[in-house]
């Protein structure tokens, strides 16, 4: 069976980029390619210059990675399994515990350094996994899935440790089911899907190829019926909430003098999901409706193609 | 991306890698002393009061020396063929079953670094049981060492086989059983018909011919020849065979690490 087919992709050094697709899409088959886990039947890679078939060691020194699955050795002290993982990238053992202790500051886990890895919770688990990758301070730091199940503080501030290695010059690629996560982290993204690339390019015009974007209004009365605005389709989500889809065209000074004109009182307004997400819902159902359409086409056609978008 | 500096030093990354693995694999063994370094002593010691003190008071000598005597360097190799085949498979296959063996895999170490660190994790283990089963052995007979070079080639070359061994076992069992198979059906009977309790002198002609198939009743019987100065075969032949299994295991465990066989997707 082929997991990937036809996959070119370049990052370029510093970059902060997103590599998302569905499940079973084939992201986690082309991180394992990169760092020699998975066998690839043909094509090559490249990292910083090293062809992994030629220069594999120089090319996976250059690597720190962090796995979809917890992959820790259980019942082995945290500490230790950072100083370990340093070692393996020839860092000396003296140098190595000083990283150890920035990182596990770092991930919030120092007071938790002689605890053994089995004993920490799952969110603690995938943050000691980013500190392990990050010991031997690589430069090219590869993140599968890293925030899932870590609660909303700490992912936040998992997020800001991201932008500040990013910051320093470490390029990331970053796989996550977040997809607020990739717009609000990455610069540019290609979508996956099935083994096949479906889009490539920056963030900044991948969000702006979306054409339509629906708003929750909370109205301050209850309503039986969505109230009629001209020029916008307006659906009832419930007696207080209203959904109103906006074309890329349409603006918002419109729909607000709509609701004015109708003497609605709006006591608030927020996007019916993320930007990122509908896109990413249109670009792979429209995939599964088109069979390989140009992908250029299936852009441009995609605020036609799925009104009801995704929740 | 672009090779923009210049290209790691991979001789330095190697080295620290590889004491990096040695430590664990050794830190691993104290952290555990319970499982690994308590029950060879306990069976030893059982094995020189049955087999030595009660029962080899009645057999008299063997190979011209007390049978105590004789059985204890046999008791020895045992000990570290069990050890060192032990200690590898379950670190490795541990590493295996919670992934963490990926931690080394998509590091720049050389698949030679990560065989000889595993390897040298067993040989440290076996030569200290070893250690541990002599001083036991001296509390039941007077212990001397005919050939000390000898001696100590012998075990550690059959260390690094057993290592090896139990490396290979590793990389193709897919769950516990798989890794409890070859030590119960192939290494226990191979070590108890090596030559550890008896001489093949004692067995009929034709047993003695299919005895000579069995690797283990040379590296006995070497290691023997290196405490007694006594063996049942020549120590030359005894030696190519270890040889030969030294580098015959390490080329094929190489093999399927290049391949990924058993340890990758």
């Amino acid at each position: 069976m082929e997991a990937l087919s036809g996959i070119d992709l370049v990052v370029r050094e510093g970059d902060f980029f997103a590599l998302l697709g569905p499940n079973g899409a084939g992201k986690t088959t082309a991180i394992g390619i990169v760092t020699s886990l998975v066998n690839k039947t043909s094509g090559t890679v490249s990292v910083f210059g090293h062809d992994i078939d030629k220069e594999g060691e120089a090319a996976k020194a250059c690597i720190g990675v962090v796995p979809q699955e917890v992959n820790l050795n259980m019942f082995e002290k945290n500490e230790n399994i950072l100083i370990n993982q340093a070692g393996y990238y020839g860092v000396p053992r003296a140098v190595a515990k000083q990283r150890a202790e920035k990182y596990l500051k770092a991930v919030h886990l120092w007071d938790r350094r002689d605890d053994i890895a089995r004993n920490l919770s799952g969110g603690m688990k995938r943050r000691l996994m980013i500190a392990r990758a990050l010991v031997h301070e690589p430069r090219l730091l590869i993140l599968d899935e890293p925030t899932a199940g870590v609660d909303i503080e700490i992912r936040r501030s998992m997020w800001e440790l991201m932008r500040e290695i990013n910051g320093i010059g470490m390029t990331i690629i970053l796989t996550t089911h977040y997809l607020e996560e990739a717009e609000s982290l990455c610069r540019n993204i290609a979508i996956i899907d099935e083994g096949k690339l479906i889009e490539n390019d920056s963030m900044e015009n991948v969000v702006s190829k979306l054409q339509r974007e629906v708003f929750v209004l909370t109205l301050r009365d209850a309503m039986q019926q969505p109230p009629v605005l001209d020029g916008y389709e307006v659906r009832l989500r419930n007696n207080h909430e209203i959904e109103v889809e906006v074309a890329k065209e349409q603006g918002l000074n419109g729909l607000f003098e709509a609701i004015s004109n109708k003497s609605l009182h709006v006591s608030s307004m927020r996007t019916r999901s993320n930007r990122l997400e509908e896109l990413f819902m249109r670009l792979v159902k429209n995939k599964n409706q088109n069979v390989r359409t140009p992908r250029q086409s299936k852009i441009a056609d995609l605020g036609d193609t799925d009104r009801e978008g995704s929740s | 991306m672009n090779k923009n500096s210049k290209s790691p030093d991979l001789v330095r990354i190697n080295l620290v890698g590889l004491r990096t693995i040695v430590t664990k694999e050794i830190r691993r063994v104290m952290r555990i002393w319970v499982q690994t370094i308590v029950p060879p002593a306990i069976t030893m010691t059982l094995y020189f009061i049955i087999f030595g003190s009660l029962i080899g008071s009645r057999i008299g000598e063997m190979g011209g020396v007390p049978y105590t005597t004789f059985i204890a360097p046999g008791l020895i190799m045992m000990s570290v063929i069990t050890n060192s085949f032990g200690n590898v498979v379950s670190s490795f296959f541990s590493g295996k079953m919670q992934q963490h063996l990926e931690e080394l895999l998509v590091s720049p170490l050389a698949f030679t670094t990560i065989i000889i660190g595993y390897v040298s994790g067993g040989v440290a283990r076996g030569l200290g049981v070893a250690a541990l089963v002599t001083v036991v052995a001296s509390f039941f007979t007077d212990l001397s060492i005919a050939y000390p070079l000898i001696t100590i080639s012998v075990v550690i070359l059959t260390s690094i086989v057993f290592s090896l061994a139990g490396l290979l076992n590793a990389i193709f069992a897919n769950s516990f059983d798989d890794i409890s198979i070859i030590p119960t059906f192939f290494l226990t009977p191979l070590t108890y018909l090596g030559g550890v309790f008896f001489s093949v002198s004692l067995l009929p002609p034709f047993w003695q011919k299919i005895a000579l198939i069995n690797p283990i009743l040379y590296m006995v019987n070497a290691f023997r020849y290196g405490m007694l100065g006594y063996s049942d075969i020549p120590l030359g032949t005894a030696f190519v065979i270890i040889l030969v299994s030294v580098f015959g295991l390490f080329g094929l465990t190489l093999f399927l690490f290049r391949r990924g066989i058993g340890i990758r997707t």
